[in-house]
């Protein structure tokens, strides 16, 4: 992929450094605030900053695994999917994420959607 | 590599139990098959009386649906029965000539109906009551015939008896005893129950036996029953449950050692290494288990084992029994009949029909037998598990205590009572028929599976005991008490305490060493024990162990409480409930400049800003210019005053400047849950020091102290600790008693929660009795606070990571 095709379909956010491990960062973007996690293994996940239950602040929660716990009512939710464990039901909205160089990216076609 | 095999034989609770248990610690290891006589899936078998009785059907007591079994890719044989086991070659042959080899083998056979040797046993009518096909025909023949004879008043023979006559027949109980459930109830209990079936319609011949079951006049089945004597009586249908026996004979034919059931160890291996057995048919320490809770606890280990785990063992359980007779309140427990070495405490009121026994040994609790009110029996059988002492609450037990809070489920403290659609869990709206249909569709057993999925009792938790009668009701004697040893969470079958003994023996100064020597099951914990772990570290290790904010709940790694809308609220510290002018004007100030849409004033005598964003927070903290309230915390909270001598006519004591010294002192204490104090000045006690953690209560001739109150979910009032005669003493013996909550207790437990564990005589002998312990822990308590930092003003030595309070703004490619 050349550098120009990486520029138009990727916006860059932050770097890797900038999230704390088993921890995340919040971007304010035009489809909503996007919380952006990264777990024990440094692997990076984005997901809309709302729990599907109560619409709690994701990225405030408590990181595991490859799972964040709601800090309103502790529910479980897969970062990768951004789907509720069982047996809570629902899923909130996840985003495509690629980290290159210790360079978080997000696909800028879907920050800029709006919210629906 | 091949994978090994392993065989099932029997398709029963205890078993499917066993393989999913090993299933979640690991579906890769073994290629499972499944051999089942009946042709059915696992069905909930405890729930047969709930479907002869008409108040459930069949398809809702399955547990395992066929799904589950080719989901978990299961090899599933239906409807064939095993009738040989070749140990050599290590294979097993169906009845339909179906060999499969094994690399271990699982034995679930479960028990067979005792049935008398009678002439007539093998007649059409006569039948026992295990399976689904029994149901069925007892249900059928209730359509068809009049008059029904149990054999047998235990508990099936009495849930049978209750089924058939609420389907419309005649029914007579015959038993040999002297009085009915014998083996779980004395006589006195046993009168009463048979007096409130009686009145249901049921007959009963006690002390008789059967001589023999004589045929109809067509000769087509059952048409009387003879007794020892001559007496004898019409009967449609005969119901055998005068016992059951372990199904061992498949066992003992491939040789394996068998006494009264297959024989286990600890590891619920038998005597071949390869051959496991659990449930009815196994038998542990020369007991053979028939109630479901101590066959899931054996399922638990087996599964640890078969995953190679090896680690854990079962060592018996203690049982309980309750009969599942709707309007029947009965429970019973242990050593209820007592004997040599015990002492009874009984309460009997026959009119009432209530009577109580509590059976005790050496100041515990061994043996329980209740009819007529058994709201207070999970608190019983708790005790009994958890083998306290109840010295110290002996003059009051009778009484019961129940574990159930205040408020929050309209002032019920009897599920029995309630109706479907009283509400059980007031945080989370659920009622008590949801909790019901979850308990008989989804197949739950224990609290926390109801937790999980009704999520009752998953908040504030004063609804645990109504819960835990709401199963007890459901599942009768099923019910899968909380095992004695809770473990802290999914990621570790290890108790509080013996994570709290690892890290101190241990010398454990991270949360990597916790996971890695004592086996974690999980990479990096879960949201509930990574808080706890940190605390145990911090707090057993102060100034060496490491604070991780990422194992923080938000308030505590914030410094400011969240609310349902993200948003946060701020309370600075005011020490005492203290405040000056300036800082009134500076909170005025901030809460303008902020636009905080509501001030209130707190319970704790403090000003509470609600509603800031998350990124203004370092801004207001600056501003305000005050300490942390540390309301976010568990930790010290406040210690509230009243006027004291300075200003009040009353007061004996200067409370305001206690307190503010109190405060200061505990500046910066973390501990297993929030702690509060009060000082008041005189015994008109305006500063409500009688339900505070500490409270500390001024008179004339010095200071008394209290401990363990609480004005939360269940107002506990605080008891009375010593007294003391100088201020310096109060901060000492305060300070002891907080240390020694904050090394011994549980996370989350509050002081009222470790005081009940470990009794008030051992607090006051570690705190008031002997001094050289008491000025160590108060050291100890004064070391671990030295130089406590402000989380609000000193970032760097409170860890907060400040890049939490900046999101991050999109810049558009060409500005980067």
């Amino acid at each position: 992929m050349s550098e120009t095709a990486q520029l138009d379909q990727w916006q860059k956010i932050t770097t890797l450094e900038e999230i704390p491990i088993l921890g995340a960062r919040v971007i304010r973007a035009k489809v909503g605030d996007v919380a952006i996690f990264r777990n024990s293994e440094n692997e990076v996940f984005a997901i809309l900053d709302q729990c599907p239950h109560k619409g709690g602040p994701l990225s405030q929660g408590i990181v595991h695994g490859k799972t964040v716990t709601c800090p309103l009512h502790s529910w479980n939710i897969y970062l990768a999917s951004g789907c509720a464990v069982a047996p809570d039901e629902g899923c909130t909205k996840s985003f495509e994420v690629k980290v290159e160089s210790g360079v978080v990216w997000l696909n800028r076609e879907e920050l800029q959607r709006t919210h629906g | 590599m091949r994978k090994q095999k392993l065989v099932m034989i029997g398709n029963g609770m205890a078993g499917v139990r066993t393989i999913e248990e090993l299933l979640k610690l690991d579906s890769e290891l073994y290629d499972i098959t499944i051999f089942g006589a009946e042709p059915h899936p696992n069905y909930n078998r405890i729930l047969l009386s709930p479907v002869l009785a008409g108040e459930q059907t069949l398809e809702q007591i399955v547990l395992n649906d066929l799904d589950w079994y080719k989901s978990n890719g299961v090899n599933l044989h239906l409807g064939k029965t095993i009738t040989k086991i070749d140990r050599q070659e290590r294979t097993v042959t169906a009845n339909d000539g179906t060999v499969e080899s094994y690399d271990r083998l699982l034995l679930a056979t479960g028990s067979l109906p005792f049935i008398l040797p009678v002439p007539g046993n093998d007649l059409p009518g006569v039948i026992a009551y295990r399976d689904i096909k029994d149901t069925n025909e007892m249900i059928d023949v209730a359509t068809r015939y009049k008059n029904a004879v149990v054999i047998g008043g235990g508990l099936l023979g009495l849930e049978a008896a209750n089924g058939l006559a609420l389907r419309g027949m005649k029914v007579t109980v015959v038993h040999l005893a002297e009085w009915l459930m014998e083996r779980q109830l004395d006589q006195t209990a046993a009168e009463l129950l048979q007096k409130s079936l009686e009145e249901k319609g049921l007959n009963f011949l006690l002390k008789t036996s059967t001589e023999a079951l004589i045929s109809n006049a067509e000769g087509d089945r059952v048409g009387h029953i003879r007794f020892k004597g001559g007496l004898e009586i019409p009967a449609d249908l005969v119901v055998m449950a005068a016992g059951i026996k372990p199904n061992t004979s498949l066992a003992e034919s491939a040789g394996l050692h068998c006494q009264r059931g297959i024989v286990v160890n600890d590891t619920l291996q038998t005597f071949d290494p390869r051959v496991y057995a659990v449930g009815e048919c196994a038998s542990h320490r020369g007991t053979a288990y028939g109630l479901v809770a101590p066959l899931f606890e054996q399922a638990k280990v087996c599964a640890n084992h078969l995953a190679e785990h090896g680690i854990g063992r079962y060592e018996g359980s203690v049982t309980s029994t309750k009969l599942k007779v709707t309007g029947v309140d009965l429970f019973s427990a242990g050593n209820f009949m007592g004997g040599e070495g015990t002492e009874e405490i009984t309460l009997a009121d026959p009119i009432g029909g209530v009577y109580k026994k509590l059976v005790l040994k050496d100041d515990r609790l061994v043996g329980a037998c209740m009819f007529g009110d058994t709201a207070d029996s999970t608190w019983y059988f708790k005790l009994m598990r958890d083998e306290q002492s109840v010295a110290e609450i002996r003059d009051t037990l009778m009484f019961g205590e129940s574990n159930i809070g205040d408020v929050g489920h309209q002032g019920h403290n009897k599920a029995g009572g309630m109706t479907d659609a009283d509400e059980v869990c007031g945080c989370n709206g659920v009622t008590k028929g949801t909790i019901v249909k979850a308990i008989r569709e989804q197949g739950l057993f224990t609290l926390d599976e109801v937790k999980k999925c009704t999520k009752a009792s998953s908040s504030c938790g004063s609804c645990t005991g109504l819960v835990e009668q709401v199963l007890m009701n459901v599942l009768g004697t099923d019910y899968s008490a909380t095992p004695r040893k809770k473990s802290i969470c999914g990621c570790s079958d290890l108790s509080h305490e013996e994570i709290r003994q690892a890290i101190r023996t241990g010398h454990l100064i991270s949360q990597e060493q916790v996971r890695n020597e004592l086996s974690w099951r999980t990479p990096n914990g879960c949201a509930t024990c990574r808080p706890a772990l940190n605390y145990y570290l911090i707090s057993t290790w102060p100034h060496e162990a490491r604070d991780d904010p990422q194992s923080r709940f938000i308030n505590e790694r914030a410094h400011a409480n969240i609310q349902k809308d993200g948003t946060y609220s701020v309370v600075p510290r005011m020490f005492g409930g203290l405040t000056t002018p300036a800082e009134l004007r500076r909170i005025a100030d901030v809460a303008e400049k902020y636009k905080v849409p509501t001030v209130k004033v707190t319970g704790g005598q403090r000003i509470d800003l609600l509603g800031i964003k998350k990124d203004d927070l370092p801004a207001v903290w600056k501003e305000l210019n005050m300490p942390s309230g540390h309301a976010y915390g568990k930790s010290i909270r406040t210690v509230k005053t009243c006027v004291g001598d300075e200003h009040c006519r009353f007061g004996t004591q200067s409370s305001m400047k206690m307190g503010v010294e109190l405060e200061r002192m505990l500046f910066g204490m973390y501990s297993p849950h929030k702690v509060k104090l009060a000082v008041s000045g005189c015994p008109r006690n305006c500063a409500e020091a009688g339900i505070k953690d500490v409270g500390i209560i001024g008179v004339e001739s010095g200071w008394e102290l209290y401990i363990g109150g609480n004005g939360g979910i269940k107002t506990e009032v605080a008891e009375f600790l010593c007294k003391v005669k100088t201020d310096e003493e109060v901060r000492e013996y305060s300070g002891a008693f907080l240390q020694l909550y904050r090394e011994e207790a549980w996370y989350l437990d509050r002081t009222v929660h470790y005081l009940a564990r470990v009794g008030m005589e051992y607090i006051k002998q570690k705190v008031v009795d002997d001094a050289e312990s008491r000025k160590t822990l108060y050291e100890r308590l004064l070391f671990d606070l030295k130089d406590a930092p402000d989380p609000w003003k000193d970032f760097e030595r409170a860890g907060v990571d400040v890049r939490q309070f900046k999101t991050i703004p999109i810049v558009e490619v060409g500005n980067v």
